[in-house]
Formats: structure tokens, C-alpha cells, sequence
């Protein structure tokens, strides 16, 4: 299923204006706070009007400003997961799980039961949300929204209220999800990390805009991408599998660019993860080197070299079927006579990932 | 223990609680929806609406009643009405004196309500709407099991109110007694009589039986549901 979602709204003198399609998977809205992401997915919820728009989800028009069209909140199906939670205080967390399953018509299969034991929240039905933890919370909303039988799941920064560790409990479960439901989400973030670690499809808004949009592999790994994303955090993803779980606290991990020696990761042999390598890390050079202490050094070729305004230059590479983005200075990329097409060698040590930037499931690994 | 007061007494005892249950529970819907306009709904007229529904609260009772009397009365205009159209009979009649004391404790109800209904975060309201509960479904599930409290509240002020009602009942539906004649107007007509004090005592000491025993209540009701939400 895919939402198409072109929309205009005015708010006083700032105008929000977006066109974009959301195909199945996770697709993160990215932007600073205040550029219109929370009215896009207001809009695609029902809860906010606009002046102009059309929202089509798999077929069903949600809303057409031309004909008139606007299907009510309550009709549209749509699983919302608002940052602040909104539990019902009155209910237990059971009976806030079950609140959307009773509205939804079409029963399908009875997967309560799963999807409590998917996100842990088994030990929690009989208490009420007045006595939940906010990571608690997060993970009570998510299961209401999913138990609601949406076509679709909208996530306003639903990690953003809690602290790293909360943060880390969750994400987990986000990934699960996007691998087991094949539902399609549109996720709203600020987050770097978070869009590395879910992001199937990227879009980027600046100020009302969509400033670039795509599949997140190829827009985090676009060097003219990242200076909208961010240059410190800019930082593509490689897919990988884990071939040795554990030697020397360090884990390995094959992707098609050869294998990367990384911090000991958890997971069995043969379990897909995400690795966000940023670009930062990154090390180039022309010869292989030796007597160097970085573990991981991938050979690859140079695919665009782009200059910044300030000292620093970003390289594309390619490495096997992976995209690569390195940042160093522009006196470095003249002093190596860095130029497309190059062979080379990226430098990367194995204690530079940090645990944050490493996830299960592959991107993409979402499509049905 | 029935011998203390005379069956007279007891009459207005009866008579005053019959009266202020019926006002209180005819008037709940239309104070709930009042409650419920006033704080959610922009709309023309609004301003009007609470000062029309306030006005009972600051007109001299005697004023209310004899509003009452002019609209409800045989030959006012929505008097003639219910009698020629329904055969209703509202003035002197213990029917009158439930309209009375519901115009009387109508603004204390809407108050407590009110503020109950603006405590409730619209957010809770948007979110059932997401999970597929139309506005009347949102208002069921959500709005009333958390204005409950606040109800419950406005419906006991309200009681206590109507059980004290004097002024504009005794002008819209007089005092006679086993008719019209509720607690504080037989109270009333003990002190006119010389020598009456004793049993006006004894009136007195059952009206604030009465509403003490409302206030416990809804104390009571208050924590029970306060400790429900809260959770454990």
C-alpha cells in the first residue's frame, strides 16, 4: 500500500507546502522542529483541515480538497502514535489496547496476544496508565494504535519525551515492527540516528518544503543530501550479517563491501542489521595501508567528490553494492587528487560505531 | 421514630426531597449538554447562553419566580401551551416546584460541569477519534467516565440547592401544604405562627441532616473515583 499526500496549508505567514509519496515501509518525516511535519501527518490523521490538498492511502481518497472530500478521523483507519502517548487515564492497559479493536469492523485475526508479546507489555495490562513508566507508555500507545487494525501507523517523535536508555528500550520493538507487520508507517523525527536505524524512505522538509526525498540508503549516502541532513551527522547505512557473533569482545560482520570488525554486537550468526557509518569516521586512502590500527579497511571506488563552502569536502564511494560517505578536508582531497572513478581504500576504526547506530533488519527488508 | 415530626412535617420532608431528585435528574442532560456547549463549542449567542443560565444565580429569587409565573403560569405563554396542547398544570403544583428548583440550581450544576469538561485534554478526545470512535462514541468512552467526578459534583450542589429553594418556588407555586409546601417554606410558615419555633427547629435540624449527609457523599464519590484514575 502506498500514501500519496500533496497538501498547502497557510498558518499565518508560514505556508506549508508538500507533495510526497510514502511507499511501504518506514518513511521518515525529517525535519527541524517548527517546518510542518506534525501538520503533515495531522492532515493524513483527519485532525487538521487544510486549504488545499489531496491524501490518497492504498486507492481510498482520505481527502480531496476539490471534490470536497474529508473522511472523518474516525473513518480513516489510520493508527496514530502521538509523542505524549495519550493513554486514556480511566482505562486500564488493557482495556486501552482493546479501545480501537472495538471499533474497528472487520475483525481480523486475533493478534492481541501477539502483539503484547511483542512489545513486553504482558506484566503491565492489569495496571493503569497512571502507573507506567513513560518508556511504559510509549510502548502502550504503539500497541493501541497497532491493535486498532489501521492500513496505516503514524508516528509524531515518539521517542522524542524519553531519555536515551527509554529510547534505546524502544527502538528494538519500532524495528520489529517494521519487519513483522509490513504495515506501512510514516514516522516523524529531528533524530539522525533514529531515521539511520528505521528509515526505509527518506523525506526531508525544510521550512514548509520537501527539500529532498528517496530511499533512505541513497539519500543518507548523497553528499548533496547532507548538508540539509546535517554535516556531523551525515552518515551512510550499510546492510550486513553477522558471521562471528563474538572474538576478543569484537563481533564480525560481512556486508557485500567485505567484512567490518565492529564492538561486540548481540544477535546469532546470520541475523541482519543496519550499520550507520558516519561520514565523519571515515578514512581514505589512495594504497592500502599497513602497520595502521584500524581493524576495517574496505577497498572501494570514489563515486562523487563534493566540495563544501567551509574546509570540508564530502566523498561518495562505492564499496561492492554499498554506498559510503566520508568527510575530510578539501586540502586532503587535493592533496590525494581525489577524482570519480578512483580506487581506494576506506579506513574505518571498529570502535567508532557506536551501539546506537546499529539495528536489526536490513533497509528495505520491509516490502512484502 | 416516625412520632417526632407530624405527618404535615414529614409531608414537606417528602415533598422537598421528591422535588429536588426529579429537578436535579430532569436537568442533568440539558446541564451536562449546556456544560459541554460552554466549553468546547465556539458558536453565535454563546455569551447569551451563560448569562441567561447565570441569571437565576444573581436575580432576586423572588424576580425568577415571578419570571416563572408570567412563561409557566396558566396564562403564560408556555403555560397555556402545556395545559390546552398536554393538560400539564406546572403553577402551584409540586411540578412547579421542581421547575422552580431547577432553574434556581441550573447554574451551579453548569459550573461544576463545566470546569470538569475544560480539566479533559481535547487531546484524549483527538486520539479516541484516531482509534476509530465517532463524536458521540469520543463523548461516552472518553469525555463522561472523566467528567464523572465533576458531574457528580454539580449534581449534589445541585440537590443541595434545590432542597434549600425558597424564594422563587413560594412565588411561582405558593405554599400549600401537602401540595407546595416543601422544607424551607414549612419552616417558613412555622416561624410566621407564634409558638412555632420548636417545630421549625426540628425542620431545621433535618435540612442539615440532609445537607450534610449530601456533602459526604459526594466527598465520598469524589475520592472513590480520584483513586480510580489514579490507579495502583
Amino acid at each position: 500500500m502506498t500514501l500519496s499526500v500533496n497538501l498547502s496549508h497557510r498558518f499565518g505567514d508560514f505556508t506549508l507546502d508538500v507533495a510526497f509519496e510514502a511507499p511501504p515501509g518506514v518513511t521518515v518525516l525529517f525535519g527541524r522542529s517548527g517546518s510542518g511535519k506534525t501538520t503533515v501527518v495531522n492532515a493524513v490523521a483527519g485532525l487538521l483541515r487544510p486549504d488545499h490538498g489531496r491524501i490518497i492511502a492504498g486507492g481510498e481518497v482520505l481527502l480531496d480538497t476539490e471534490t470536497r472530500t474529508f473522511l472523518p478521523p474516525h473513518r480513516r483507519r489510520v493508527g496514530y502514535v502521538f509523542q505524549d502517548a495519550r493513554l486514556f487515564p480511566h482505562l486500564t492497559v488493557r482495556q486501552n489496547l482493546l479501545y480501537g479493536r472495538w471499533f474497528a469492523h472487520r475483525r481480523g485475526p486475533d493478534n492481541f496476544a501477539r502483539v503484547v508479546d511483542m512489545l513486553g507489555i504482558g506484566p503491565l495490562l492489569a495496571r493503569r496508565p497512571a502507573a507506567l513508566s513513560g518508556g511504559e507508555k510509549s510502548r502502550v500507545a504503539l500497541g493501541r494504535a497497532i491493535l486498532s487494525e489501521p492500513r496505516l501507523l503514524l508516528m509524531d517523535e515518539p521517542l522524542a519525551a524519553l531519555d536515551e536508555a527509554r529510547k534505546a528500550e524502544i527502538l528494538p520493538y519500532l524495528e520489529r515492527l517494521r519487519d513483522e507487520l509490513h504495515l506501512p508507517i510514516l514516522y516523524v523525527s529531528h533524530s539522525m540516528p533514529e531515521v539511520a536505524r528505521l528509515a526505509t524512505t527518506l523525506v526531508l522538509i525544510e521550512a514548509g518544503r520537501v527539500a529532498a526525498a528517496g530511499p533512505a540508503t541513497e539519500l543518507l549516502s548523497d553528499p548533496a543530501a547532507a548538508p540539509a541532513l546535517g554535516l556531523r551527522e551525515a552518515g551512510a547505512i550499510l546492510s550486513a550479517r553477522l558471521a562471528v557473533p563474538d572474538e576478543d569482545g569484537l563481533s564480525r560482520l560481512d556486508c557485500s563491501a567485505g567484512p567490518l570488525w565492529l564492538p561486540r554486537v548481540a544477535g546469532r550468526a546470520g541475523d541482519s542489521f543496519r550499520l550507520r557509518i558516519l561520514a565523519q569516521d571515515v578514512m581514505l586512502a589512495t594504497s592500502r595501508p599497513k602497520g595502521i590500527s584500524a581493524l576495517n579497511i574496505l577497498p572501494a571506488v570514489v563515486r562523487e567528490v563534493r566540495l563544501g563552502e567551509g574546509p570540508g569536502a564530502l566523498v561518495q564511494l562505492e564499496a561492492g553494492d554499498e554506498m559510503l560517505l566520508a568527510r575530510i578536508t578539501r586540502r586532503s582531497a587535493a592533496a590525494l587528487e581525489l577524482k570519480p572513478g578512483q580506487q581506494i581504500h576506506a579506513v574505518l576504526k571498529a570502535v567508532s560505531v557506536a551501539q546506537e547506530n546499529v539495528g536489526h533488519g536490513r533497509p528495505g527488508a520491509d516490502s512484502p | 421514630m416516625t412520632d417526632w415530626l407530624s405527618p404535615d412535617e414529614w409531608r414537606a420532608v417528602a415533598l422537598s426531597l421528591r422535588v429536588s431528585l426529579w429537578a436535579v435528574a430532569a436537568s442533568l442532560p440539558f446541564g451536562i449538554l449546556t456544560a459541554y456547549a460552554l466549553a468546547r463549542w465556539e458558536f453565535r449567542g454563546k455569551q447569551m447562553l451563560n448569562g441567561i443560565v447565570h441569571l437565576p444565580l444573581i436575580l432576586p429569587p423572588v424576580v425568577t419566580g415571578y419570571l416563572l409565573l408570567l412563561t409557566f403560569g396558566r396564562k403564560g405563554a408556555v403555560g397555556q401551551i402545556l395545559d390546552q396542547w398536554f393538560g400539564i398544570v406546572l403553577a402551584f403544583r409540586w411540578t412547579g416546584a421542581a421547575l422552580a428548583a431547577a432553574v434556581m440550581a441550573f447554574p451551579l450544576m453548569v459550573r461544576a460541569i463545566r470546569l470538569a469538561v475544560e480539566a479533559v485534554d481535547p487531546k484524549l478526545e483527538q486520539a479516541a477519534g484516531t482509534l476509530g470512535a465517532s463524536r458521540p462514541w469520543v463523548f461516552l468512552t472518553v469525555t463522561l467516565p472523566l467528567i464523572l467526578p465533576g458531574v457528580l459534583a454539580g449534581t449534589i450542589l445541585a440537590f443541595a440547592k434545590a432542597m434549600g429553594e425558597f424564594g422563587a418556588t413560594i412565588t411561582f407555586v405558593s405554599n400549600i401544604p401537602g401540595q407546595t409546601q416543601t422544607l424551607p417554606s414549612a419552616i417558613y410558615a412555622f416561624l410566621q405562627v407564634p409558638g412555632g419555633e420548636k417545630e421549625a427547629a426540628r425542620l431545621v435540624l433535618v435540612a442539615v441532616g440532609i445537607a450534610m449527609a449530601a456533602l459526604m457523599l459526594s466527598e465520598w464519590i469524589s475520592r472513590a473515583v480520584a483513586r480510580r484514575i489514579a490507579g495502583t
